[in-house]
């Protein structure tokens, strides 16, 4: 096993840009869970880039438009910042939710986008905030959209030159922010269904999570939304839901409890705040 | 969220105690309040400190330990308690004070005890200062890690190594290197200390290997392939065994038994009222916190095990057996014990068998651990079980029958199935008076990893179902659920299904009073109709369950073992006991130490304990079985007064006249040694028959009442307990911290097992062997859990001391799902009642 650990961004994106490309890695509280396994294979051939000492990445920037979280930001470091508690209050909701304190204080945001587990507690909310993502090689930097950042299970559109060097929150008044998480307890647990609804001028985002193979926007839920169609149960949400996500029976619960969940949490959390639910 | 710090001297009281009042503005109180550390469960830190303050009771004396150094005098010491939130105004110090009028009378002649003593490991414990077996240093030990088949049943074919590794570094042992008989020594010799030619469960250990370096290892057992002929598999319990699966007599039973008493099937035709159920409870892990782990080594021809374990003796007569051995050819140690609950009664003797193989083999001491899915995976687990009741009462609600079938998954072999379906149905009829019982059970041969003891040892199981029954029934008869408890709890002068005459004085129905009274039954069944009928999607519940605990061995058990103890006198005055019994994290070293110093009238200071080590210790039986208090303790007290008795002194004499004499017989017979001994002794009047189950099943028993208080969110099918009470009879509480602490653990054991803990399987394995999807509740999970004791002196018991250890499994499960059942309307016959399982019995009531 090699660790290579640049000084410099710019150090790090040359690094990078080697053939085969390094994995970054920051908190390394995913890679950690399964290191026993990874010991007998892969890990002792694979080359990891440590970004953990670049120290100008951690940093939670408030600007007149946008609230930038630098690349080594942690849970906790949202979970301490007023700047988010006063814009993104979901985003401390959905940093208390994730492990343990432990794991909370070393933890990245960055690291949760590109782990790209479809459980994954942190991006529901970023999804929900549209947020962007900074992605910088030694060609440059470009900055995608997240709820265009994955294509399919563990698919994103970073490069393997790429690193992830700041996540963009557009500042804007919400009227509406829900934040759910459905784990088998009621803390330490991965997620069975996720779901982070926002509501502001650009209009609704119902972002699901732990019902697809990635975690994604339910579009035809929120033209239904748009729509202000009359939804009297949660039965009259399930084909919208039907065409968004496609969850699975495995070893933490069903793809009937999820689909189910999904459209019983939207359904009362948003009745009462919605004319439309009744 | 402001963060305060207080603290509170944490008090452990001789007398009994008082609930606080219940606060009816936070029937949650603060569970679910959010901290700077993220969520945790104040309501049963804040009750602890509440109770703790306990204005009405008698002074403790105090005894700071800190580890094994004592002596620090017995001057009242206040322990600091962080308490990260502030405490519910509501709840005023008086609030907590004990009603007189809810107290159970004492026996004069029983008075509190003297000692109660802090927990002497504790603080060791909290450092991280303990060292456990896998703390221990060996420079030059081997690692050993095993082999095991993964395939539930077939004819081993061929085992082949593999060419990723060398296989010259390593020491492998296959089931030609065992000295003696292939067999693991229990109640049956069944099962193989290494699998030779066949196969019963996937997880069956085949070979053990070796090496200095423990990834060498993984890599040396990834490389081993176990070519085996695949036979069809029995994997449900509940289901006749096809012609084709059958692998024991001509039937897969381990065991049938029968109670039997009047005559069941006419006065189920002549009652009033005929009232049918069958009830299921899943397998559960135990999760004790340190994983299984041992160390063998030879020294001086004698083959020496290390390890964690409950039994020691257990081990020592498997490594007699499978090595060929005398006992003087075998010494087996304990290392401080990170938690059992019957997950380290039998399987460490597995454990000790493979190191001691692989330590014989190279020569070397060798050191196996077990990681958490292998613990998870290959060790036992609790028996699943189904119980099928038919139940008569005449008009006035009085039980005129009960016919109980009770089936057992036993797994691949016999293990302890045997004993554990005798608790079940001995505990299956509960604790009612009926003239008409008729009670079925039977162990089960599955091809599941063998089911083995865990705290409760088939009560739990069958409790489960009688309790829940009785909430089936009361509703079917139109009875409300306490009232026909109560007509029918067993009164002094009746007689259980064994035809036990119960004559303790223990006021039943007061046990099932207090624990209504104190959860606010009435009350909250009527604040739950109108919460219920305005809130949209959260229902609430309210339930309890009425049970019993026989303490000790069943039946004979307590004869056959013939415990012994020993105390020693030390030349410098210090009475050091030497038992068997061990401390695995429920307060051995901490009762015992209290009940010696009690006894002899000498400071606590100056009681000596420490780990058992078979070549100094005699057999006081197993740590098992909530006996270790009530049954060893008694021999501490009588191994406390031999010594005297060697001493030429009478039972009167305590304190410094004990010491000096102590003292004195060393300086007149120097490089001496002297003990007091005792072994165990029935109590007249206890006569038990093992072939017609007749008689006295248990000495004693303990009594008790639990309530739950249950919030289910109908958006996601979950249940959560917001409010709990566990109210029991246990004799004499020892020390008032330990056997809370008894009751809490357990409760929340309890609450895992009703609620959360799901054992998936797949060709009899356990799928979800991992923390993070087994899921055991943490403390978010968790509604204050308020413990009340009323106290009955045992005479036969330690101090007057019941066993209590296991009591505490068996209520949480039926009084949870009946509070489910409660709120929702559902059939909650089955746990765990997880979100996904209360979903489908919602879809079935609505069906």
């Amino acid at each position: 096993m090699k660790v290579l650990s640049p000084r410099s961004l710019d150090e790090a994106c040359a690094l990078l840009a080697r053939d085969p490309a390094p994995r970054p890695i920051a908190g390394a509280t995913d890679i950690l869970v399964h290191w026993p396994d990874n010991l007998n294979a892969k890990a002792e051939t694979e080359t990891y880039l440590d970004i953990s000492a670049l120290s100008d990445l951690r940093h939670i920037t408030r600007e007149d438009d946008v609230l930038t979280l630098g690349a080594l930001t942690t849970y906790w470091d949202v979970i301490q910042s007023q700047a988010c508690r006063d814009d993104f209050p979901m985003l401390l909701d959905a940093a208390r939710q994730v492990g343990s304190v432990q794991i909370q204080s070393r933890g990245t945001w960055a690291g949760n986008i590109v782990n790209a587990s479809p459980a994954a507690d942190g991006v529901p909310v970023l999804m929900a905030y549209d947020a962007t993502v900074v992605l910088r090689s030694k060609s440059g930097e470009m900055e995608v959209r997240l709820d265009e950042f994955y294509s399919g299970y563990k698919q994103m559109q970073r490069r393997p030159d790429q690193l992830i060097t700041a996540i963009r929150i557009p500042r804007r008044t919400y009227d509406t922010q829900i934040f759910e998480k459905v784990g088998p307890r009621r803390a330490q647990a991965i997620s069975k269904v996720g779901l982070a609804i926002t509501h502001s001028t650009e209009g609704w985002r119902v972002v699901a999570a732990a019902v697809a193979p990635m975690i994604l926007r339910c579009k035809s839920v929120e033209a239904l939304l748009e729509s202000g169609a009359p939804v009297r149960s949660p039965d009259d949400l399930a084909q919208a839901i039907d065409q968004d996500v496609a969850p699975i029976d495995d070893i933490r619960s069903t793809r009937e409890y999820r689909q189910r969940v999904l459209a019983r949490l939207i359904y009362h959390d948003l009745k009462g705040v919605l004319p439309a639910f009744s | 969220m402001r963060r305060i710090e207080r603290d509170y001297p944490i008090a452990s009281v001789g007398g009994d105690i008082g609930l606080p009042a219940d606060d009816p503005e936070c029937p949650a109180r603060g569970n679910t309040e959010r901290t700077e550390f993220g969520r945790v469960a104040m309501g049963a830190v804040l009750d602890m400190l509440e109770e703790a303050k306990d204005l009405d009771s008698p002074t403790p004396r105090w005894v700071q330990s800190i580890g094994n150094q004592r002596g620090v005098g017995s001057q009242p010491t206040s322990t600091l308690m962080h308490c990260p939130d502030e405490r519910p105004s509501a709840r005023s110090p008086s609030s907590c004070k004990p009603d007189a009028s809810r107290r159970q009378s004492k026996r004069a002649d029983q008075p509190a005890p003297e000692v109660c003593v802090q927990r002497l490991e504790g603080i060791s414990k909290l450092t991280g200062r303990e060292r456990y077996v896998d703390d221990l240093p060996f420079d030059d030990a081997l690692w050993g890690m095993t082999v095991r088949t993964r395939v539930p049943r077939g004819r081993i074919r061929q085992i082949k190594f593999g060419s990723a590794v060398d296989w010259a570094e390593f020491v492998v042992v296959d089931h030609r290197d065992i000295p003696g008989p292939n067999e693991v020594f229990l109640i049956e010799r069944d099962q193989p200390v290494l699998a030779a030619d066949y196969t019963r469960h996937m997880h069956e250990p085949v070979v053990l290997i070796a090496h200095p370096d423990r990834e060498m290892c993984r890599r040396a057992v990834a490389d081993v392939q176990i070519i085996v002929d695949e036979e069809p598999p029995a994997l449900d319990y509940r289901l006749p065994a096809g012609p084709e699966q059958i692998q024991r007599n001509n039937d897969n039973l381990f065991k049938v038994l029968k109670i039997e008493k009047g005559n069941t099937e006419r006065a189920l035709e002549q009652a009033a009222h005929v009232v049918e159920g069958l009830y299921e409870t899943g397998a559960q892990e135990h999760v004790y916190i340190e994983n299984q782990g041992m160390i063998a080594w030879v020294e001086d021809g004698v083959v020496v095990t290390k390890g964690s374990m409950q039994c020691p003796y257990y081990v020592v007569n498997a490594l007699k057996h499978a090595l060929n051995r005398d006992e003087s050819q075998v010494r087996v140690i304990q290392t401080p014990t990170g938690g059992g609950f019957g997950g380290k009664e039998d399987y460490p003797s597995n454990l000790a068998l493979h190191a001691a193989l692989l330590a014989l083999k190279a020569n070397r001491p060798v050191k196996i651990i077990y990681d958490r899915p292998e613990d998870m995976a290959a060790t036992t687990k609790r028996h699943p079980a189904q119980t099928r009741h038919r139940t008569g009462f005449d008009s006035d609600g009085k039980l005129v029958a009960q016919h109980i079938d009770v089936t057992m998954d036993g797994g691949a072999y016999v293990t302890l199935s045997p004993v554990v379906l005798s608790r079940g149905i001995i505990h299956a009829a509960g604790p009612y008076a009926c003239d008409n019982v008729l009670i079925d059970g039977r162990a089960v041969l599955t091809n599941a990893v063998p089911f083995g003891a865990f705290r409760g040892f088939g009560a739990p199981q069958t409790l489960f179902a009688l309790e829940r029954h009785m909430d089936v029934c009361a509703a079917q008869l139109g009875i409300d659920p306490i009232e026909l408890r109560r007509i029918n709890l067993i009164r002094d002068g009746q007689t259980t299904a064994t035809g036990q005459v119960i004559n303790d004085g223990t006021d039943r129905t007061a046990v099932l009073d207090q624990a209504a009274q104190a959860i606010r039954f009435r009350e909250k069944q009527r604040a739950h109709e109108s919460f219920n009928a305005t809130e949209p999607y959260l229902r609430r519940g309210v339930g309890l369950a009425c049970f019993w605990h026989g303490a000790g061995f069943t039946g004979s058990g307590e004869v056959a073992l013939k415990s012994r103890l020993r105390v020693q006198g030390h030349a410098d005055g210090r009475v050091e006991i030497l038992s068997s019994s061990t401390e695995m994290g429920q307060g051995t070293w901490t009762v015992f130490t209290q009940i010696a110093a009690e006894h002899l009238g000498i400071a606590p200071a100056d009681i000596i304990i420490t780990t058992p080590d078979t070549s100094r210790v005699p057999n006081s039986g197993p740590t098992v079985a909530s006996r270790t208090a009530m049954v060893v303790g008694r021999l501490v007290e009588r191994a406390c007064d031999d010594l005297r008795q060697s001493l030429g002194l009478d039972n009167a004499t305590r304190g410094e006249a004990v010491t000096a004499a102590i003292r004195a017989w060393h300086n007149t017979n120097a490089d001496q040694s002297l003990f007091g001994e005792a072994q165990y002794e029935k109590p007249p009047g206890i006569n038990w028959d093992d072939d017609t189950y007749e008689g006295d099943a248990y000495g004693t028993y303990g009594w008790a009442t639990y309530a739950a208080e249950v919030e289910i969110d109908l958006r996601t099918y979950t249940a959560r307990v917001i409010d709990f009470v566990a109210v029991q009879e246990i004799g004499k509480v020892l020390n008032n911290t330990l056997a809370r602490g008894q009751i809490q653990g357990g409760v929340a054991q309890g609450i895992g097992w009703a609620l959360l803990e799901e054992c998936k399987w797949e060709l009899g394995g356990m799928k979800n062997c991992q923390l993070t999807n087994y899921i055991i509740p943490t403390s978010a999970d968790l509604p204050p859990i308020r413990v009340a004791f009323l106290e009955n002196a045992y005479a036969h018991g330690a101090q007057g001391a019941k066993g209590i250890g296991e009591l505490p499994m068996d209520g949480p499960g039926p009084a949870i799902a009946n509070a489910i059942a409660d709120a929702i309307g559902v059939h909650a016959n089955i746990i765990p009642l997880t979100p996904e399982r209360i979903m489908g019995m919602m879809d079935q009531t609505h069906a």
